[in-house]
């Protein structure tokens, strides 16, 4: 079914009878050309453009619960493209420009709004970044403004501008950067890989992989054995778990990054705000609640929950940006587990083992990488070669000593 | 989460830093031939485990000590914890 607005009319008019399920619900078959292990945001874009640009519609995504309640429906909806590296910032103004189009190409209101991100700077020396940052940005297609304290003013007038800690000199202002809908992400690509043939097999759990002679022949699943030509892991935040069946270690460790939403407001924000001086950065939904977030809580785990400390981090980072904060009453809090890895960049590749892929590492960026994910991914899997933004997230890059380190930190996930 | 160190008992974990797996005690010897293989992966892989978990934790507000803790990475509950010191001694890396 073809969503448009004379459906909606239609529709209302004659009592909501003619709106179907949005994909099937279908038994797995016993053979693949590809499966997909995780029906994340990614998982189901990859399969979305496997059918859709490649023409590989024998494929099915396993997801363990249900889709779009893992890292899809738990990230703070930003999506950007203002990285500095070269490895990094054409693969995401691939993304941003997949984004641009992403609900006439799929036919569903992911609500996609390109409310611009302001990052703020605080120092002469974060002047000096941003402007480099912001020219790398240009070099690569994207946009960048630097702003000064008038024109951050002109934009923002109730932050903390004379703080005494950290005055607001500027900020660098990427004006196609914004928001989507999380959900509605997972939705649109499920249903449109579901309407080009993809089996979508929820509550699925991969427990093992079939390995014979270094080539991967299937997956063992709760659902029992399932066979496939390539066989494509997409679980970032569990990545290490999946892959451990298949033997493998990687350079990845897991962390929980705490996200939060206050009360709906009036109209306060209407962009994305991050803060230069301490981990913090805001956004308003539509609803009219202030997401916000802030660092990781530093230590590996996989409980999809943050302690206390972070949280007074993140409010008292807030504060000293925007002091009138202080009279929001906080609505909800929950952590999500990312892929933490060595560089802070992800990878997307074949592994040492035939007709296995792996996808993961996306540490906090996984969400804005959704649709460029998919396509290269989906690249991989049908032409056997890395897409031409994607050449750099490889698995062997460390060991090449060819790291991709936005923030120079070194080999030490929670930096990154 | 609190972390009941050896010498000065049960400590808020605010008062700690956290480095990471205790693998990396066992730094690999860098004169041996297949040292860069060892590095790399020293330096670069994880087990990341799903469960009980050593890890290294430095006392940077305390007594500025290392410590092994055992901690469960998906309920966070710690079993053990030990100076780094005597657990590198136990592996026998140093004297």
């Amino acid at each position: 079914m073809r969503y448009s607005g004379l459906r909606v009319i239609k529709e209302a008019l004659t009592g909501h009878k003619g709106w179907t399920p949005q994909w099937r619900n279908p038994e797995a078959k016993k053979h693949y050309d590809v499966i997909i292990i995780g029906g994340g945001g990614h998982g189901l874009a990859t399969a979305y453009y496997l059918a859709k640009v490649h023409g590989v519609t024998n494929v099915a995504v396993l997801e363990k619960g249900y889709i779009g309640g893992g890292n899809v429906g738990r990230n703070t909806t930003i999506i950007r493209s203002n990285y500095l590296l070269d490895g990094n910032e054409p693969f995401y103004e691939l993304s941003l420009k997949l984004w641009e189009n992403l609900e006439q190409d799929f036919n569903y209101n992911a609500m996609v709004s390109q409310r611009g991100i302001l990052n703020l700077f605080h120092t002469d020396a974060q002047r000096d970044a941003a402007r480099r940052r912001g020219n790398a940005m240009i070099l690569n297609g994207s946009d960048a403004e630097l702003l000064d304290q008038d024109g951050v003013r002109a934009m923002y007038p109730f932050m903390d501008f004379e703080n005494a800690r950290f005055p607001i000199k500027g900020g660098l202002l990427h004006r196609r950067g914004g928001t989507v809908r999380h959900d509605a992400v997972a939705w649109g690509y499920a249903r449109g890989a579901d309407m080009r043939g993809v089996d979508i097999i929820q509550n699925c759990e991969v427990t093992g992989f079939k390995i014979e002679d270094g080539k991967c022949l299937g997956v063992e699943t709760t659902k029992g054995f399932i066979g496939a030509n390539k066989v494509a892991s997409c679980v970032a935040g569990s990545s290490s778990r999946v892959m451990e069946k298949a033997g493998m270690r990687l350079p990845i460790e897991s962390h929980v990054l705490q996200a939060f939403v206050s009360e709906g407001l009036k109209p306060l924000i209407d962009g994305v705000i991050t803060f230069g001086a301490g981990h913090f950065y805001v956004s308003q939904s539509d609803k009219g609640g202030l997401v916000f977030g802030g660092d990781l809580d530093m230590y590996n785990t996989y409980a999809q929950r943050g302690n206390l400390p972070v949280v007074e981090d993140v409010i008292e980072s807030g504060m000293a940006l925007i002091p009138s904060l202080g009279r929001v009453r906080l609505l909800r809090g929950w952590g999500g587990v990312m892929d933490m890895s060595m560089d802070g960049s992800p990878f997307i590749d074949k592994t040492h083992i035939d007709g296995l892929y792996f996808n993961g590492g996306w540490c906090y960026g996984g969400f804005k990488a959704t649709p460029a994910s998919g396509w290269c991914y989906a690249h991989l899997l049908a032409t056997g070669n890395s897409h031409e933004v994607a050449t750099e997230y490889r698995l062997d890059r460390f060991k090449r000593g060819y790291a991709i380190d936005e923030k120079g930190v070194g080999p030490q996930p929670n930096l990154h | 989460m609190i972390i009941n160190h050896p010498i000065l008992g049960p400590r808020d974990a605010q008062e700690f830093t956290y480095l990471g797996d205790a693998s990396l005690i066992e730094r690999p010897d860098p004169q041996a031939e297949n040292a860069d293989e060892t590095f790399h992966d020293y330096v670069y892989l994880r087990d990341n485990p799903a469960g009980e978990h050593q890890e290294l934790w430095y006392h940077e507000q305390g007594d500025r000590s290392w410590l092994v803790v055992t901690r469960n990475t998906l309920t966070h509950e710690i079993t053990d914890v030990q100076l780094a010191r005597d657990a590198a001694r136990a592996r026998g890396r140093s004297k």
